[in-house]
């Protein structure tokens, strides 16, 4: 969504734009009213370590599920490529055409979305582990290795009857099998283990045979779910130094990880999803200084005051006097390209902006002029900025925490944008909860909390479940005491 | 300072004794409740109503007999610091410690007794040499259809309630094939095998998405459609007559009868009937060696190992492009094939075969001798059916018993009690069969078995 984001060191000319093996385009997986994933589209590139990377919760399982077949996406298309360059028109062609792949000898195209799981592996060559190890425990390690060569030795074996019947070409190829597996047991060192149970492995042994058996399916591309999951710091190292080498013998690299010293140190094109829509999306650098990013990582927890040195500078920034706002032309034109839901939005919000009760003041004036707060990115979020005052009303602020999702730093926040009261909340529209969504960068979580639900029944002097218990003491909130008594933290 | 010795001392081995005691009345009492109306008070028509006989005598001794019984397992089982029946446990679990590295000497021995088996009868036991010598195939058709299911149960980890579908659309097939189209034995046996393994196909297809206890009912059912179907179809099959006059096998040509042209005329032997059941014995014997043969050859294949990782994990399996549907149905075709050879072989042996024959009580007998055996284990399916089909059969010539029991008892009728009685104590003492280690199916460097704990037991368990 927020391609804008990327402008900083996202160019066309990206390793990842110029040579996918993997693209998702507009990835949309709803359970029932669930939305888990949300118009998602990155590209993995080839030859590329790529981390997919969010906090809990924001879908990235759920886009390896996608990936590797065990979901259905409910929309979007995500396209494997084998053999050099993007194959834009290969891929239209398949997909117009209702067909699942096309291939040839060095450009093949497969549609995953298309695919039954066990397909993928097969012929889209894509690997998964799995985030609770799948081993076959009562199988000894090489067996796990020889499983995992099914299909080879399935057709060597002359589909079981030439196996049977003991012809010399299954052997053959079954010590080629053995080789193959040695040689993978030697690079994840488990060749002294090779005969014993799966099963009775350490648990770190038994991720690095799992990501043995993943590569001897010889993939084009590996998908790791969290691979350093219970891993000790050595074991993590050492996990560096194999996906490493994986991708040196020419597969790229997808996974998923919560340990930030493995995703920094290898990962050359890092995905950052939150509340299933896309974050950030560049390079560790990029992606490791991207306040969004860490606001996401640290400040959703809004119980906590942010000691984040970026997001102290942004809300610093957004206090001081802003400056004009800048031409719409120029910020249409930003927004019109990366995703094709925000552009309906954005009208949507130009109708419904004059809200109905604002009850600050000027209610007929378009929503991005109302608000007396300017903001310096403003035109950067989808959606429109609510309106906003200087300063409170007579009376003193409300206690905003007191609407179960807003915590003391976000209430800091939604001042500086010169929300105070309850009132101001609940006129928001869809276009303002989008805008404030994609500004304090929880999109959807807004809606998915009821802020404005919660800020009507506060507004109108009733309580909720919440607000009962942040009156009660039970909750940490801006003020220490009962609703419009300012203590700490109420001063912005 | 009682708690500071809380199993050793005079107290507590007092306390024990009371408890024991307590709760040996508990249980006394509660069969004197219980029993008050059944045991001591017995009504018998006389003449004008009811006249209640007294049976005290009876009431006094069952409940002493509670008492007692509960007394001791209370001293010495479950009160005990090492119960007597621990004994048992360990003399279990360690032979089959044992039994891994004995496996082979004795699949070997099994093997070479079963090779000389119907000389040894005609030798050693000339008068019931018969007797024995048909039991003997039934054993080995037992120990086929174990193989056969241990292939769907114990490898692709699917429990298959309905096994005996597919021996009895290979008897069936045989039968009809021989009465409309007079094929004979050798003809149709393949034929047979084949029906059977589609029949195994049809019923996979609708259990592929199905797990768990699902699938063993929908199993269940499928074989009891079979039989239903069989029993109804009076046009086709016979219905509830079944069908007779099947035609018994050939030796290249030479059938087992008297006279011109026979089999004991061809080689100038001695007519004897016993010729035939020996043939039979041999038959059934080669068959089952096959079965065994492709088994462990399938073991080791991809197609093996796919349904050994199926049964261990069918979303890894998935995952490794195995295409977990086709993988199923092979287990199932197989399987039922081989059900099919078996029962192609029944019908033949019996010459007469109705619906009676494949009821559920074979199926669960299938199933037991695989679960008891040892879930994938090809020598515990052996012995097994030994114990369990030979076992009761052996009981109809348990003379002493009816001594014991006065003249009126026969041992046959308690079969079931046996086999209940067994199977409780397998499940607690050997709660995964007989031979309970997985020999893996490639090894590098060093052979080694794999424990029972590590196995997963697949759908359906």
């Amino acid at each position: 969504m927020n391609v804008a984001l990327k402008q900083p060191s996202a160019s066309a000319n990206d390793r990842w734009d110029a040579d996918p093996i993997l693209t998702v385009e507009h990835l949309t997986m709803r359970f029932g009213g669930l939305v888990a994933i949300d118009d998602l589209s990155f590209k993995v590139g080839r030859g590329d370590i790529t981390a997919l990377i969010g906090p809990n919760g924001a879908g990235k399982t759920t886009v390896f599920n996608c990936v590797t077949g065990f979901y259905k996406p409910t929309e979007g298309r995500i396209v494997m490529r084998h053999g050099l360059g993007g194959q834009q028109e290969t891929v239209d062609a398949v997909t117009a055409s209702g067909r699942r792949w096309h291939i040839s000898d060095d450009q093949s195209v497969f549609l995953l979305e298309r695919m039954p799981d066990f397909e993928i592996s097969k012929k889209a060559r894509v690997a998964r582990t799995f985030q609770n190890i799948r081993l076959f425990g009562g199988m000894t390690v090489l067996e796990n290795l020889l499983v995992a060569q099914h299909n080879p030795l399935m057709i060597a074996s002359g589909m079981t009857i030439g196996g049977v019947l003991g012809l010399p070409s299954y052997r053959k190829a079954e010590q080629e099998a053995i080789d193959k597996a040695v040689y993978w047991l030697e690079h994840t060192r488990l060749i002294d283990r090779a005969d014993d149970a799966a099963g009775d492995l350490p648990y770190g042994a038994q991720r690095r045979l799992e990501i043995a058996r993943a590569m001897c399916t010889g993939p084009h591309l590996l998908c790791l779910d969290e691979p350093a999951a219970g891993l000790n710091p050595r074991e993590s190292t050492e996990l560096n130094e194999l996906l490493q080498f994986i991708r040196e013998t020419g597969t790229s690299v997808l996974l998923i990880e919560h340990d930030m010293g493995v995703v920094m140190e290898i990962s050359d094109h890092i995905v950052v999803l939150d509340y299933g829509v896309k974050i950030s999306d560049g390079g560790a650098d990029f992606v490791k200084s991207d306040p969004r990013v860490i606001a996401a990582y640290l400040g959703v927890d809004d119980e906590e005051e942010i000691d984040v040195p970026e997001i102290k500078a942004d809300v610093a920034e957004m206090e001081k006097p802003a400056r004009k706002p800048r031409k719409a032309p120029a910020r249409a034109k930003a927004v019109a390209k990366p995703a094709a839901k925000s552009a309906p939005a954005k009208s949507a919000a130009a109708k419904t902006a004059p809200a109905k009760k604002a009850p600050a003041k000027k209610s007929a004036v378009p929503a991005k002029a109302v608000s007396e707060i300017k903001v310096k990115d403003a035109d950067k979020h989808p959606g429109a900025q609510p309106a906003g005052t200087k300063k409170p009303a007579a009376g003193g602020a409300d206690n905003l925490t007191r609407i179960s999702g807003i915590g003391p730093a976000n209430e800091k926040k939604l001042n500086t944008l010169g929300i105070w009261h309850f009132s101001q909340v609940a006129a928001w529209k869809k276009a303002e909860v989008e805008w404030v969504g994609s500004y304090l960068s929880f999109a959807g979580r807004i809606e998915r909390e009821e802020w404005v639900k919660q800020a009507k029944a506060l507004a109108s002097g009733k309580q909720t479940d919440f607000s009962r218990r942040v009156d009660g003491g039970k909750v940490p909130s801006s003020r220490t005491s009962s609703r419009r008594t300012s203590g700490k933290g109420g001063k912005a | 300072m009682a708690a500071m010795r809380p199993n050793g001392g005079p107290a507590a081995k007092n306390s024990m004794f009371v408890d024991s005691l307590k709760d040996s009345a508990t249980a006394a009492f509660l069969v004197a409740v219980l029993g008050f109306f059944f045991l001591p008070l017995k009504t018998d028509i006389a003449a004008g109503g009811l006249a209640i006989t007294y049976r005290w005598p009876l009431w006094i001794s069952a409940i002493l007999i509670v008492f007692g019984g509960r007394l001791l397992l209370n001293l010495f089982v479950f009160k005990a610091k090492t119960p007597a029946t621990q004994f048992i446990g360990d003399k279990l679990s360690g032979s089959s410690a044992r039994l891994p590295g004995l496996g082979r000497y004795l699949g070997i021995a099994l093997f070479g007794f079963a090779v000389i088996l119907p000389f040894f009868f005609t030798t050693f036991f000339p008068g019931q040499q018969r007797q024995y010598i048909d039991l003997a195939i039934l054993i080995m058709t037992y120990i086929m259809l174990g193989w056969g299911l241990n292939i769907v149960v114990g490898l692709a980890g699917l429990l298959d309630l309905g096994y005996v579908a597919f021996y009895a659309v290979g008897a069936y097939s045989f039968a009809l094939l021989a009465e409309y189209f007079d094929l004979g034995f050798w003809m149709a046996l393949p034929l047979a095998g084949i029906l059977a393994a589609f029949w195994g196909i049809i019923l996979g297809f609708p259990v592929l998405r199905l797990r768990g206890d699902y699938l063993a009912i929908v199993t269940l059912a499928f074989g009891e459609i079979i039989r239903v179907v069989l029993l109804n179809w009076y046009e086709f099959t016979n219905g509830p007559d079944g069908i007779s006059g099947i035609p018994k096998p050939t030796l290249f040509g030479l059938e087992f009868t008297r006279g011109e042209g026979g089999f004991a005329d061809f080689f100038g032997l001695e007519y004897s009937t016993i010729h035939r059941f020996i043939f039979l014995y041999y038959i059934i014997f080669i068959m089952a060696l096959i079965t065994n043969f492709v088994t462990m050859r399938l073991r080791k294949l991809p197609v093996g190992r796919a349904w050994e990782a199926l049964r261990e994990d069918e979303i890894a399996c998935r995952s490794l492009g195995i295409n977990t549907t086709n993988t199923k149905l092979t287990a199932f075709a197989i399987g039922a094939m081989f059900g099919g050879f078996a029962g192609s072989f029944f019908a033949t042996r019996q010459g007469f075969i109705s619906p009676e024959s494949f009821t559920f009580l074979e199926s669960a007998i299938i199933l037991a001798i695989v679960v008891l055996g040892g879930l994938g284990s090809q020598i515990g399916v052996v012995i097994a059916s030994v114990v369990m089909i030979g076992g009761i059969e052996m009981l109809r010539n348990i003379g002493f018993l009816s001594q014991i029991f006065g003249p009126g008892f026969d041992p046959v009728q308690y079969r079931m009690l046996i086999f209940g009685l067994a199977m409780v104590g397998i499940m607690v003492w050997k709660p995964r069969g007989l031979i309970t280690t997985r020999v893996p199916s490639a090894v590098l460097k060093e052979r080694k078995k794999i424990g029972a704990d590590m196995v997963a037991q697949g759908e359906g368990h």
